[in-house]
């Protein structure tokens, strides 16, 4: 890895990282009386670490490889393997949090693993350890892949990277030890989320530098869904963070807004990390490798641009209808309901078009394990966004909100989209990346895709089974207008669910262990195979689709 | 509610932002050719750049058994 950066790259890595141990130790220090020391010394050893990796380097022997000839690909496999790392760790996480909920003695006592603080591990952990790597490293595949160029320099795929696992560690570590500012999905703190908005800047920079450099006039479509990833999670990410520090010697800060505000600005922000962090970014994804896999174009490019600019449009104005029935205006629930019934239509498009497009190829489909991932991932898909729209209307949310409906719908979505797709696209990549024949193992990819596929339904089947009983239980009342149930009924009558529902989690986390071991054996056991032409080309847009006559 | 006068701002700016690029789109010729850039991804019997394909063709040389 370290062989193909340049002399004044690895200063430039060396002079970063041991930036980056000079702000742990300054956070060290500063923060000695609160947890944020923590951070610190967390900061300091992960740079530290990577300062001696460079520094070991520093003067071995200059690349000899000519960089026009290839694509730049070592963080691309990287964030792969870190992906999956994450997906195993907050997998695991999810299992013992829902095991906790079935049997609450197995939290042992301890403060850090009281469920509000291994809850946020395990969905930082999924969305943005397992996602993001996930999202970082078929990014920059694609980029280069669909511009036919490569990145422009080699030492900012790095930062991003690294620097957004950095934030991963943050914000894991900080949850156990107590450090949170209580918003959903953007829990860590003022200092991770500064250092997340650099991160994630040159990310952008280098997105538009490689779009730059493209020798492909066309601009393919996955490109824009991740561009929309990107550019929109930026700015969701710094208007819902915005908040005072208590101290700059402490991790405790105050939000700039207060109460019902506050709210609308954080379900602002948490629906479109849905839409922008788990929708767009994944579909970028799907529109690239259920295409390449199955051998055939997508079946309408250009309903997969008009569901895209769709998205764009409708996605961002929904938020609001996580708030029914609260001190939030009539009219903006109304609002946020119209826009979610709306988006039905450009969500409803991709599935519709990923489907198509396996159609007259369904023996690929029953053959290949992988592009079964990918259809699999497009039922879902299709299906969760119907849920989502119908959840959204505001008589079923009076039954379906803050009930196990909800986990339910987020799990269908997350586990049979997100993850769904994520897993058929490592299938599809490694192979590619390492310049492997095929996978280590295709029977392992098969039993991943059952235990993924039936864990998944278990799962959702238990929390819509545990979210409607548990929302008719609540508005059942007596004939004296009382209510019919306590809360311990609803308890009681939801165990069996949550038995269930942490077996399902199990099979998953069971299905990511096998890929994870599946993907560590392909690269090394399976042979080096010089595999179809990877290099950055011509194109033939410009040419007339009949050569002319010789 | 004076959030809504920061987010829906905010909020329609995001939204023009998207509607100009959606111009730039239009007008860099982006949509004139949708089933060829659908189906150009697929194809890898592409030449290699001009500057590089000096290089590669005695490095293809090498490897070749």
């Amino acid at each position: 890895m370290m062989s193909n950066l340049t002399s004044p790259e690895r200063a430039r890595a060396m002079l970063i990282t041991g930036a980056g141990v000079l702000i742990g130790l300054t956070m060290a220090v500063l923060g000695r009386n609160d947890p944020m020391g923590a951070h610190g010394w967390i900061v300091l050893l992960f740079c530290g670490v990577l300062f001696f990796i460079v520094a070991d380097k520093l003067y071995d022997a200059e690349p000899v490889e000519d960089r026009s000839i290839s694509y730049y690909d070592d963080p691309t496999k990287v964030g792969i393997l870190l992906a999956l790392f994450w997906a195993v760790v907050a997998m695991g996480m999810g299992v013992w949090v829902a095991s906790q909920l079935a049997w609450p003695d197995l939290r042992f006592d301890a403060a850090w693993s009281s469920f509000g603080r291994i809850r946020p591990v395990h969905t930082s952990g999924v969305i943005f350890g397992f996602g993001g790597n996930a999202l970082i490293a078929t990014s920059y595949h694609i980029m280069q892949r669909t511009s036919r160029a490569r990145m422009p320099d080699q030492v900012s795929p790095w930062f991003v990277l690294l620097g957004f696992n950095l934030f991963c560690v943050v914000a894991a570590s900080g949850y156990l030890i107590g450090i949170t500012q209580s918003k959903e999905y953007a829990e860590p703190e003022w200092y991770a989320d500064l250092w997340l908005v650099i991160v994630w800047v040159v990310y952008f920079v280098l997105y538009i530098r490689t779009l730059a450099r493209r020798n492909e006039p066309h601009i393919y479509v996955a490109n824009w869904y991740y561009l929309s990833f990107i550019l929109v999670v930026a700015i969701l990410h710094i208007v819902n963070n915005l908040a005072v520090p208590a101290s700059f010697t402490g991790a405790k800060s105050y939000s700039a807004f207060a109460g019902v505000q506050d709210a609308m600005v954080q379900w602002w922000y948490g629906h479109n990390a849905v839409a922008f962090f788990l929708t767009t970014g994944f579909l970028g994804m799907l529109y690239y490798f259920l295409p390449k896999r199955a051998g055939r174009p997508i079946y309408s490019y250009r309903l997969s641009i008009l569901s895209f600019w769709g998205i764009v449009f409708f996605y961002i104005w929904v938020g609001s209808h996580h708030l029914h029935y609260t001190a939030l205006p009539q009219w903006v629930q109304t609002l946020g309901v119209t826009f979610s019934v709306m988006l039905l239509v450009p969500s409803w498009a991709s599935a519709g078009n990923a489907l198509m497009t396996l159609n007259g190829a369904w023996h690929k489909v029953r053959d290949d394990a992988t592009l079964r991932f990918m259809m699999v991932a497009a039922v879902f898909y299709g299906l969760s966004t119907f849920e989502g729209s119908f959840m959204a209307i505001r008589p079923v949310n009076a039954l379906s909100h803050y009930t196990d409906w909800t986990v339910g719908h987020v799990h269908s979505g997350a586990m049979g989209w997100v993850a769904m797709i994520t897993f058929g696209s490592i299938y599809a990549l490694t192979p590619v990346l390492w310049r492997r024949e095929a996978m280590y193992s295709w029977k392992a990819v098969e039993w991943h895709f059952w235990l993924a596929l039936s864990g998944t339904v278990i799962y959702v089947f238990a929390m819509w089974n545990s979210g409607i009983t548990q929302g008719l239980m609540w508005r059942t009342y007596t004939e004296s207008g009382t209510l019919r149930f306590s809360f311990v009924d609803t308890l009681i009558a939801m165990h069996p669910y949550y038995i269930a529902r942490a077996f399902g989690g199990l099979l998953f986390f069971a299905g990511a262990c096998i890929c994870f071991w599946n993907v560590v054996m392909t690269i090394r056991r399976v042979p080096h195979h010089a595999s179809a032409i990877d290099y950055p080309t011509t194109s033939e847009a410009m040419e007339p689709a009949v050569p002319a006559a010789e | 509610m004076t959030i809504l006068a920061f987010l829906i701002p905010i909020t329609l700016g995001m939204g023009a932002v998207g509607l100009c690029v959606f111009f730039w789109s239009l007008r860099s010729n982006q949509y004139d050719d949708l089933s060829g850039d659908a189906e150009r991804i697929l194809f890898d019997e592409d030449r290699p750049l001009p500057a590089a394909s000096a290089r590669l063709s005695n490095t293809t040389k090498e490897t070749a058994p």
